[in-house]
């Protein structure tokens, strides 16, 4: 068998097609078989909540009278500084930036209370901003400063334009030494006191096109409760990691830079986020339809959690030390389960994502598509793939001489 | 007027032995359920209770325990959870020492029993959302 985009999107015009979500799908292709289930199902729904880093959005605000400049000048969106190493009225916020007088680690482990994440939640709740801004004046932006309250109702844009997203599978953080340590994956306590995780495993994206054989650049997908697109491979992807029969890499690999209009988002699926001792950050959810276009785009999406394999390290030596040393590999089945078994030991686990709001995107994602709201797009180029040789490299530090 | 509140009683070493809780029921007719007990490193006594009675009674029980030494600290409804803001990420279960936060098994939501709180705070920063608040 073999379907186009094309084809499908008539069906989805007229009502007709036939979408799962990538957690129902397993059955269906259980029950059927995986022929009998491609000729039947269209299109499968993904999804993913969880903190994502390197997120963050660009604004227009619209130039004041007289014209001030942003752009090499200092500007706050409520006290967190905003970049503007760009245009006269662009800025960006990016959602680990801090308030200058946010007192950091400097009482470890600090809370990190208000970031450039929570910015961003509150503009797209329709919050009122402040924003303050201080430039240097020239004779055609003569104004030095400024301080007004904005509204992302008034913004020219507002843009969601996150460069890493949605990673293809991730580390388990588990803490060997003697005394509790304070990660980006979550508090660890000692002696192998917990194993944190963060995937939505069978429901993630990218588990279910593990080759990035239809996602692609251009991809139209669920963003922040609004629509967006695959905008690029994202930073650190990294496809040539060693997988499993099946296709399935067994650690970190393939990434997504997102993109989408900030304003057709929501405060539910952009939240701003505090991760102790560690910093601020936001909470994306992000949805990809999968489209059936082959009987092999079945198997992979009937996916399950038994089938995927996370390393287990060591985030008090091996990960900030960059030592490769692998502790044990689990299964995202295992890890739910809510006890997984290291060096011997039994350690209760907890996720970092949030798997019912996983399911609840890729159920979005497919009233969307069943209602005739959302139609799929032909990426217009692929992701590099494992073939490409594309690797990630670690820092090569450099002595300067002076 | 009835009421219903939990409170963490602190007592020094010389009232571990005596029958506080009883005469807490005795004289003042109050109805007792022991959410934890213990006794701490410092060798004080911990008792974290669940008190129900007369308003009225009630107060003066309450007279009654701080006159005898002991220190109390109020805890029904110290710390819930904001439902809207609660993702069900996870991040707060292993951190909670009593065991407060549980997973559904089927729709993995992440399940808060407020009677096992004793309030001690902790998840409080550790929940990426801030979904979990304190009240005095
Ligand atoms: S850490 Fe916070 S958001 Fe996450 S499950 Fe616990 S209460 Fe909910
Ligand atoms: S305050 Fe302490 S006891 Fe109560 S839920 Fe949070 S961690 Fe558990």
């Amino acid at each position: 068998m073999a379907r186009t985009i094309a084809e499908i999107n008539e069906k989805i015009k007229a009502g007709k097609a036939v979408v799962f979500t990538a957690e129902e799908v397993i059955a269906v292709a259980r029950e059927k078989g995986v022929k009998k289930a491609a000729q039947e199902v269209d299109v499968v729904t993904t999804g993913t909540f969880g903190i994502m880093c390197s997120s963050g959005a660009y604004f227009n605000i619209g130039h004041s009278t007289p014209r001030l400049k942003l752009g090499g000048g200092r500007a706050y969106l409520n006290d967190v500084p905003a970049y503007t190493g760009l245009g006269a009225a662009d800025l960006f916020m990016g959602a680990n930036a801090l308030p200058d007088d946010d007192p950091r680690n400097r009482i470890h482990p600090g809370e990190f209370n208000y970031g450039g994440g929570h910015v961003i939640e509150e503009l797209v709740a329709g919050k009122d901003v402040r924003l303050a801004a201080t430039a240097y004046g020239t004779d055609c932006y003569p104004r030095k400063r400024l301080e007004t309250l904005i509204n992302i109702k008034d913004l020219n844009e507002a843009v969601l334009f996150n460069v890493r997203n949605a990673y293809q599978n991730y580390n388990v953080a588990v803490n060997l030494s003697d005394k509790t340590i304070y990660t980006y994956m979550g508090v660890l306590k000692p002696h192998l006191g917990n194993a944190n995780y963060s995937s939505a495993g069978q429901l993630s994206p990218l588990f279910n096109d593990p080759y990035y054989r239809t996602i692609g650049i251009g991809t139209k997908i669920f963003l922040g409760g609004g629509i967006g697109f695959v905008a690029w491979q994202g930073t650190q992807h990294n496809p040539g990691v060693p997988r499993t029969e099946k296709g399935i890499p067994k650690e970190g690999a393939g990434t997504l830079a997102v993109i989408g209009d900030l304003k057709q988002m929501s405060p539910r699926w952009l939240m701003g986020s505090s991760v102790l001792g560690y910093g601020c950050s936001l909470t994306v959810g992000v949805g990809v339809p999968i489209p059936i276009l082959s009987e092999e785009m079945l198997e992979y999406t009937a996916v399950t959690d038994a089938d995927i394999y996370a390393p287990v390290i060591d985030y008090s030596d091996a990960f900030p030390n960059n030592k490769p040393d692998i502790l044990a590999e689990v299964t995202y089945a295992e890890l739910k389960s809510g006890r997984i078994k290291v060096k011997g030991k039994d350690v209760p686990t907890a996720s970092r994502s949030s798997y019912p709001r996983a399911v609840e995107i890729a159920t979005t994602l497919k009233e969307w598509i069943r209602t005739g709201k959302f139609l799929l797009t032909e990426s217009v180029q692929p992701l590099p793939g494992a073939e490409s040789g594309a690797v990630i490299k670690p820092l090569n530090e450099r002595p300067i001489e002076y | 007027m009835t009421v219903s509140k939990r409170i963490v009683l602190r007592f020094p070493r010389r009232l571990v032995e005596r029958p506080i809780v009883y005469r807490l029921v005795k004289d003042y007719d109050l109805e007792f359920n022991i959410l934890k007990a213990s006794i701490t490193p410092e060798e004080e006594g911990l008792l974290v209770l669940e008190l129900k009675g007369d308003q009225k009674e009630y107060d003066k029980g309450i007279k009654f325990l701080i006159k005898a030494g002991v220190k109390i600290q109020s805890l029904s409804q110290d710390v819930t959870r904001n439902e809207e803001r609660c993702t069900s990420c996870g991040a707060c279960i292993t951190v909670c020492p009593t065991g407060a936060f549980s997973l559904d098994p089927k729709t993995r939501e992440v399940l808060f029993d407020n009677e096992k709180c004793i309030a001690c705070g902790l998840c409080i920063p550790a929940c990426p959302p801030r979904a979990m608040e304190v009240h005095f």
